[in-house]
């Protein structure tokens, strides 16, 4: 790419308000939208299934599923119309596209919480610093759970 | 005619608007383009800006120089001229006295831009981007890329035969025509052939940005050829028409 292309994306990238997240997280996405002159904002709360591309273009697939129909909703995740974008619950997953969730339901489509061990939740809450990953101590949470 | 200016094409990405909708571009580095010479229906028999763009080689330049020199030194002395042929003239002679005489550096790229009229411009003055302002339509002249030696299916849009089904009729031209009227194939019957690589222009593509300190344009939409091409950017010949349509749209309504 050249280097002006990406001074252009540079000033396009949200720097601000943006969380670490995962594929598996849930996530709530705050949109701005506009109906004719009013404007409000409206939440879409899911799990994330996928994030691809990188960089200006990146993206993120939110799925949920209300009133018994699967819903999906693909966002560019530097996309202005989203005011807000709040994690909401980190999910312990395998995979980096979670398309699996869209055949199954009910009980079989949870996804497991991501815990760490005692003593690491404090890291948690620190602004901008990704969670830590000791392995072997999430393996042994998991195993006490 | 309109103006255009010469520039290259960096590559694609996109931009959000004010509204936050996602707009695709392709960044373009425009200009600056010096005028090298004013052609006028008097003297040349149309009207035109010869543009230059970029800057030439350095040492082709001065290997340029160096023949011209020493081509005269052997004139007065009235002998040979000692010059060794180097194995690739990036930058003629010729080229360096004309770019000398419109006071500016050799450039790399020499066009045309055809002009209704030649008096607001005259040799020696830079063009930048900030001719084209955001909003506004151009049109982009480029080279396509060159496909090689392509297939109807690619070249023409022809439907593809059947993959299975032991049809073995996959990619094919179809029937060259009809057998006993007229008994030959019929000009301009659609077949393989070389494809792309050739003159290329994309009409009424948006401004979205200009920035004239860097150069640079992103105009909404795909440009013609590589990235690293040589694209001239045009003001849109059929902005000005569409514009009135819509008045009169306007109107009526």
């Amino acid at each position: 790419m050249h280097a002006a292309v990406r001074e252009i994306e540079k000033t396009q990238i949200k720097r601000k308000g943006l969380p670490e997240f995962r594929v598996g997280d849930t996530v709530r996405v705050s949109l701005r939208i506009v109906e004719g002159k009013t404007e409000r904002v409206q939440d879409f709360e899911g799990v994330v299934i996928a994030r691809k591309g990188g960089g200006v273009r990146e993206m993120f697939t939110v799925r949920r599923v209300s009133y018994g129909i699967g819903m999906e909703r693909t966002f560019p995740l530097h996309s202005p119309r989203i005011t807000k974008l709040k994690l909401v619950r980190s999910g312990q997953v395998r995979r980096a596209k979670l398309y699996y969730l869209r055949d199954l339901r009910g009980k079989k489509a949870r996804i497991r919480e991501k815990r760490l061990a005692p003593g690491f939740e404090a890291l948690l809450d620190q602004p901008g610093d990704e969670a830590p990953e000791p392995a072997g101590e999430t393996v042994e949470a998991a195993k006490a759970e | 005619m309109t103006l255009a200016l010469i520039g290259t094409k960096l590559g694609m990405t996109h931009v959000f608007t004010d509204d936050g909708s996602m707009v695709p571009v392709t960044v373009i580095a425009c200009g600056p383009c010096p005028i090298l010479q004013v052609k006028t229906a008097q003297t040349d028999g149309y009207a035109a800006l010869q543009l230059g763009y970029g800057q030439a080689r350095e040492t082709a330049v001065k290997r340029a120089q160096h023949a011209h020199d020493e081509r005269r030194r052997a004139r007065e002395e009235n002998r040979k001229p000692r010059i060794q042929a180097p194995k690739q003239v990036l930058v003629t002679q010729a080229e360096l006295g004309h770019a000398r005489r419109a006071g500016v550096p050799v450039p790399q790229i020499i066009r045309e831009a055809r002009v209704d009229d030649t008096s607001p411009y005259s040799v020696g003055q830079v063009l930048t981007c900030d001719l084209f302002s955001p909003g506004e339509l151009v049109d982009v002249i480029g080279t396509s890329k060159g496909r090689g030696f392509a297939g109807p299916m690619k070249r023409h849009h022809s439907s593809r035969g059947p993959e299975t089904h032991g049809s073995n009729y996959h990619r094919r031209p179809g029937s060259g025509g009809a057998s006993a009227d007229p008994s030959r194939v019929r000009k301009g019957k659609k077949m393989a052939g070389r494809m792309g690589n050739e003159r290329t222009t994309v009409l009424n593509l948006q401004v979205v940005q200009t920035d004239p300190q860097k150069n640079i344009l992103l105009l909404r939409g795909a440009v013609p050829g590589f990235n690293g091409a040589i694209v001239m950017v045009r003001k849109s010949i059929h902005a000005a028409t569409r514009g009135v349509r819509k008045d009169q749209k306007r109107k009526a309504a």
